[in-house]
């Protein structure tokens, strides 16, 4: 059997910007389905809306600084950023407050550093700081899943939440609201009480809390999505899950009454959605192979850190602004080897 | 143009001391979350500049050049002590509001800059013009950063007035923004005043720019006109 060869350079594949976009959207797709099925469908209205906002905002911005506007809008990174943004807002955020976020990480984060390729900071995650920094209250507003829950909202009941900001029929935000599993993990281990306690609670499941880990399992499923079509570097969600749960473990480990475990500490929160999707954001991270572990690495400690003695619940984005501050000196001390040299140079 | 119109202008606009040397910064971003606290600290600032900057002209043909700084720095701490404890005495409220950074006006590179640039050079009339125009323009970059951050920080103009104008101004408060409005945390806190100061350093070297190319664009049409004269020789 004969192969058509054809002399070198070879022309393998197209990669460009609007293709890793569009694989990272295909990636995020079952894990938007699952939070959509275990929190109702207002995340997929405050989706609708923050993309919509993000495209009008980068638009605006573009025409200000009087550059195209079709070639960077059509190249889905705001899409994206509007996107993973959602995801970690509770699922029935006013509309307001989506404007907000999405309006600091498109115009503040991304474009007033001089756009896609120039912002040291993530997006997204950006748009997520001002908004837990300046609304706490509001940010701490998560439903029951929808398993627990004695209320649940349809599309339609949803959209008038997001965009009155109010609760149909005398209900109230204390009745529809839980405490997210790291909340209660946290509050009351501080009350002396016994994990295996606290994990009673009918909010917990298998290993995570009841929902969350099936969303995080859907993202890891994503995750290896952008793995196998190679968007994504396996080192910094290795080394971030890796750090992750051996932090977890030395802490469970030191005590098991009073420390909850590494795989709860894995399927909570945003984590394995920070470690395929935001962590491995391509101009935030650092370019060098072992400078990426250093960054997966580094942001797992920060998220540990923050999960036990910060004042917030959860960490992940104060944990990735933090690492991404220290990319640029990460960056000039790692550097890979000029081909031809020796790496010992 | 007049020497004195000419220090207004370079106090307030052109050479600002927050907005174009960037000076004082520490103070500036601290405690402007409101009105009132910009406008203190500000007409406290102001009152040190004129002061030290009178006496700093006056002694500067009896001070050597070699120790200059340190007698300046003495000139001003001195002032800015007598400053501290009449607020002390006359607006305690807004006294302890402020704190720390009343004594740290004596660090405010603002006024030992303004005592080593122009005071140690003239003529204790224009010095103290000098200082009342640049503490004026920082007061005003102040009140204005001030303004911004309590409007969208909190909906409020001037809350707190008490503090400055007596029990009379209590009253004074503006909610501008509605009894419901829920505030704006980012906007009180350290990245607020950060935000503030970017947007307003933008403002003005947006309007500057304005002003250049309006310049540049009457100056482009007086060179279209001149060819068409005849020429004076042949």
């Amino acid at each position: 059997m004969q192969f058509e060869t054809s002399a070198s350079p070879h022309n393998n594949d197209v990669n460009n910007v609007a293709r890793v976009m569009r694989h990272v959207i295909y990636a995020l797709i079952p894990g938007t389905l699952a939070y959509a099925w275990f929190f109702g469908p207002g995340v997929l209205i405050n989706l609708a809306l923050a993309i919509a906002l993000a495209l009008g905002f980068e638009a605006l911005v573009l025409k200000l600084r009087k550059q195209a506007i079709k070639p960077v809008l059509s190249d889905g990174s705001a899409l994206v950023t509007a996107w993973l943004l959602v995801l970690a807002l509770p699922p029935l955020t006013p509309w307001w407050m989506i404007a907000i976020g999405i309006g600091f990480a498109i115009i503040v984060a991304k474009q007033l550093y001089g756009g896609l390729g120039y912002n040291p900071f993530n997006p997204a995650m950006v748009g997520y700081v001002v908004l837990i920094i300046s609304f706490p209250r509001e940010m701490t507003l998560w439903p029951a899943p929808q398993e627990l829950a004695q209320q649940s909202f349809g599309l339609w009941q949803s959209a008038q939440i997001i965009f009155s900001g109010s609760l149909p029929n005398a209900l109230s935000w204390d009745a529809i609201t839980m405490a997210t599993p790291l909340d209660i993990t946290r509050t009351q281990l501080g009350q002396n009480m016994m994990l295996s306690e606290i994990q009673d609670s009918p909010l917990f499941g298998t290993f995570g809390g009841v929902g969350w880990e099936w969303i995080g399992n859907w993202f890891f499923l994503g995750g290896l999505y952008l793995l196998k079509v190679k968007i994504i570097d396996w080192r910094i969600p290795f080394s971030l899950i890796a750090t992750l749960l051996i932090a977890t473990t030395l802490t469970y480990a030191s005590a098991p009454d009073a420390q909850a475990g590494p795989m709860f500490h894995l399927f909570s929160g945003g984590v394995i959605l920070a470690a395929f999707f935001i962590a491995t954001d391509p101009v935030s991270a650092p370019a060098s192979n072992r400078g990426r572990l250093i960054y997966g690495c580094g942001i797992a400690l920060f998220i540990v850190i923050i999960r036990q003695w910060g004042g917030y619940p959860d960490g992940i984005a104060f944990a990735v602004l933090l690492m991404n501050m220290v990319v640029p000196t990460i960056d000039h001390y790692i550097k890979p080897a000029v081909f031809g040299q020796s790496s010992k140079e | 143009m007049s020497d004195n119109a000419k220090i207004f202008r370079e106090g307030l606009w052109n050479n600002n001391a927050g907005l174009v040397q960037l000076l004082g910064l520490c103070p500036l971003l601290a405690v402007t979350s409101t009105v009132i606290n910009g406008l203190g600290l500000g007409l406290a600032t102001m009152a040190t500049l004129v002061l030290s900057n009178s006496v700093v002209s006056m002694i500067r043909h009896v001070v050597r050049p070699e120790i200059r700084i340190p007698v300046f720095v003495l000139v001003i701490a001195a002032i800015v002590t007598s400053i501290e404890l009449a607020m002390s005495a006359w607006l305690h409220g807004l006294y302890t509001i402020l704190g720390i950074f009343i004594p740290l006006i004596v660090t405010n590179c603002a006024i030992i800059g303004r005592a080593e640039a122009f005071a140690s050079k003239n003529n204790v009339k224009q010095a103290a013009l000098d200082g009342f125009a640049m503490g004026l323009g920082f007061t005003l970059l102040l009140v204005v950063l001030g303004g911004m951050r309590e409007l969208i920080g909190m909906g409020t103009l001037f809350s707190q007035a008490h503090l400055m104008f007596g029990e009379a101004a209590r009253g004074m408060t503006l909610h501008l923004m509605g009894e419901d409005y829920r505030g704006f945390l980012l906007a009180i806190l350290p990245p607020g005043a950060f935000f503030g100061m970017g947007i307003l350093i933008v403002v003005k070297n947006l309007i500057d720019q304005r002003r250049k190319d309006k310049v540049s664009s009457l100056a482009t049409i007086k060179v279209v006109v001149e060819p068409a004269q005849p020429p004076a020789t042949s």
